[in-house]
């Protein structure tokens, strides 16, 4: 964990008590609601369907026990006793009376935490790795940067009023699991040939209703630069965004208006005054901020665990469950561990407050009383020994964390939709339970092996649809919820010759009954056309095109009207 | 005269601001006194405003450019940048390009929908004048100044970034 220091937990403070005036002034009448509305939003408290959510801030998703207690309480005092943890690294909570934030967020901030800039057109939370700090291919300690990144961003006085929201991933090892070619900026960790760090700065990436990768606009941007660099690129982006229309202000349309070759060469001229001036990174500012995070005190482990590899070898159970929610650690003798908030039958990424407190517990107990939360919205125990990794086992089983799916089709990850979102074209939850019940035969869920299923209520795509292997669009069709499905998605640079790519959408949408078993259909061909158990669903897409899965699906010329006479009867 | 924000004060405002018409074309100009004028103006007028007498300043609008006037800001006596919408953030970069960049060092005002929870980041960035929307009370509004105490980054109020103090 970064520790706030003294001037760090002022400004936390500060926000504190600056919002609880805003508050107020808006309860005497003395701000009308639209004036309120930016006040409320850039400190994470929208209003939803049912009452005020408050996204509160995990900044690039690293938690304490003891913030994790505290979000328990919260849950428990203010809302009605459970939150929601989002594909973006925060938790929402649901249900708080809008007079009660002022509280809440004063009860966060004895913890060290906020709700700044998670919603508002500015730099919202920053997001990356959730195996920083100890995946194998590490090249830097993405939370530092990520750290250094939200001092920066904390009421930035010039990028607060952005024509949109701008959302910020950094990645620090080879592998990208921060889906950096799908943010505003990414910035994904690289060496020079000499040895030196910097970064690949991806501008324009992003999903909503203009799915597009990023485009590199700096193959290697040394570190001391890392600031200035991303201020030119705000900068730019500030003076030149649309402001007309909010469906064309983000930071893409305008990367794509002027050509990522102009954009850059924008960037790259306002940089140059910008350059070596006082934002330029030092030396000892980035050692200050690593020596602020807690380090997980390791013991000195010869290397694999006996025990553990003798148990993997006799229980299929626990080997299953590590085969999937147990991941590689740099360090020997350790690894990571996933907590599945994917049990069927509860909304992907719901937590009880009982579950908090369990889960800071099991921190406690096997992790240095640190827990990550992912963006596929699991919790992770970054630093567990391996010897311990079956009596955590039976603890998480206990709680209903330990569902062996990390990777595979029901690990899926769906925003909350139209049962909490006002935006919503459709509902996601009942959909997602009824893909989990359809396929919740692990034998089969193995033998399916790696897919990722991303589903969003609308085209704002909080549940990255666009980059499922599967993915499952919501959308509205003369006021009745429809699922639009696409194919051949990928987040990232999750393994060598998988690039980030955007799926394709096989054809005319369906109803929610017909879901699953459009699914069903997908894996079938999958399953007949895979060369080995080794390729996956979406290198089969890749390799063959939507064709055949979109003759499977829509084949039989009867299917379509069937599907549509069975969607009317239940309406 | 109407009281604005200058210097963290509330003082009456000797300027006067012109601006375009409905229809799109410019005012008359009065004949003495001091104005403010929108940038279209002094671009189509530079000479004989220069002449008349009276102090004479430019206005800008979101999405002009710090740039049209940064040859002439010698010949100005303050400059505005408007803000037709508090979201709309342009001024914010306007503003520092035209105190860091542009060597602007008088007075510069933040005018439009100005309110009290933008203080803060306005003088940030370099405003120390400000007229604020109709309506809003702009001694109450003095105490938004103070609110935060500190800020992380570089700006024109506090030209080393926070790591760089720390
Ligand atoms: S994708 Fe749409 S429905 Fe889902 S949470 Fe985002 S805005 Fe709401």
């Amino acid at each position: 964990m970064y520790r706030y220091d003294e001037i760090d937990q002022k400004l936390v403070d500060e926000r504190v008590a600056q919002y609880r005036d805003q508050t107020r002034r808006f309860l005497a009448g003395a701000l009308s609601e639209d004036d309120f509305r930016p006040l409320r939003l850039r400190n994470g408290l929208y209003i939803q369907r049912h009452a005020p959510m408050l996204r509160v801030a995990i900044p690039y998703g690293l938690l304490s026990s003891r913030q994790l207690r505290t979000l328990a309480h919260v849950a428990r005092k203010w809302d009605r006793g459970y939150g929601h943890f989002s594909t973006r690294q925060n938790l929402q909570f649901n249900w708080p009376k809008l007079e009660d934030v002022p509280d809440i967020l004063a009860e966060l901030a004895t913890v060290q935490m906020h709700a700044i800039q998670t919603s508002g057109n500015c730099v919202r939370n920053i997001t990356t790795d959730h195996l920083a700090g100890v995946a194998r291919d590490e090249i830097v300690d993405s939370f530092v940067w990520c750290e250094l990144l939200r001092q920066w961003s904390t009421f930035h006085p010039e990028f607060s009023y952005l024509p949109r929201k701008f959302k910020i991933a950094v990645n620090g090892a080879a592998v990208d699991r921060a889906a950096t070619y799908l943010h505003d900026i990414g910035l994904h960790a690289v060496r020079d040939a000499r040895g030196e760090t910097g970064f690949r700065v991806i501008v324009g990436g992003g999903m909503g209703r203009t799915p597009i990768l990023g485009h590199v606009i700096r193959e290697f941007l040394p570190w001391p630069h890392f600031l200035t660099y991303i201020e030119a690129v705000l900068r730019v982006y500030n003076r030149y965004g649309r402001r007309d229309n909010i469906h064309k202000a983000r930071i893409k349309i305008l990367v794509k208006a002027l050509t990522p070759a102009r954009f850059r060469e924008e960037v790259e001229a306002e940089w140059a005054h910008l350059k070596d001036g006082p934002s330029t990174l030092t030396g000892s500012e980035v050692r200050r901020v690593e020596r602020r995070f807690t380090r997980p005190a390791y013991e000195r482990l010869p290397g694999d665990d006996a025990g553990y590899a003798a148990r993997l070898a006799s229980d299929r159970a626990f080997a299953a469950w590590a085969g999937r929610n147990v991941h590689a650690h740099k360090m020997p003798g350790y690894a990571a561990v996933t907590l599945s908030l994917k049990k069927t039958g509860v909304p992907p990424g719901d937590a009880t407050a009982g579950q908090m407190d369990a889960v800071a517990d099991l921190a406690e107990r096997y992790s240095q009383g640190e827990l990550r939360l992912s963006h596929e919205q699991n919790l992770i125990l970054a630093d567990v020994r391996q010897a311990e990794l079956r009596a955590l086992w039976d603890d998480a089983k206990a709680l209903g964390l330990a569902t062996p799916n990390v990777g595979l089709l029901t690990n899926l990850i769906a925003c909350p939709g139209g049962d909490f979102c006002s935006l919503a074209n459709a509902k996601t939850i009942p959909v997602a339970q009824a893909i989990q019940e359809r396929f919740d035969r692990l034998d089969y869920l193995h033998d399916i092996g790696e897919l990722d299923l991303n589903l969003s209520g609308c085209m704002n795509s909080c549940g990255h649809h666009h980059v499922g292997h599967i993915g499952i669009l919501g959308v509205d069709k003369n006021g009745e919820e429809w699922y639009q499905i696409s194919i051949g998605g990928n987040q990232g640079l999750t393994r060598p010759g998988a690039p980030a790519a955007l799926g394709k959408v096989i054809g005319p949408s369906f109803a929610r009954a017909d879901v699953p078993g459009v699914i069903e259909r997908l894996i079938e061909v999958y399953l007949e056309r895979r060369d080995s158990e080794e390729e996956r669903f979406v290198d089969v897409v890749w390799r063959i095109g939507v064709e055949p899965f979109k003759e499977r699906v829509y084949g039989g010329v009867h299917q379509r009207p069937e599907s549509r006479q069975r969607s009317l009867a239940a309406a | 005269m109407a009281a604005f924000i200058r210097d963290r004060k509330v003082v009456s405002d000797p300027w006067l601001r012109l601006e375009r018409n409905d229809d799109g074309s410019l005012p008359p100009v009065p004949r003495a006194g001091d104005i403010i004028v929108p940038l279209a103006m002094w671009q189509a007028q530079r000479d004989s405003l220069l002449v008349r007498p009276g102090r004479i300043g430019v206005w800008l609008d979101s999405h002009e450019a710090p740039e049209a006037i940064a040859e002439d800001l010698r010949l100005l006596g303050v400059v505005a940048v408007n803000f037709p919408k508090s979201g709309d953030g342009r001024g914010y970069t306007t503003a520092r390009l035209l105190r860091e960049r542009y060597g602007w060092k008088g007075e510069l005002r933040a005018i439009g929908d100005v309110l009290r929870d933008q203080l803060f980041f306005l003088s940030s960035c370099g405003f120390n004048a400000f007229v604020l929307r109709a309506g809003e009370d702009p001694r109450e509004a003095l105490a938004a100044f103070g609110e935060l105490s500190e800020a992380y980054q570089a700006s024109v109020e506090r030209p080393e970034p926070l790591f760089r103090r720390r």
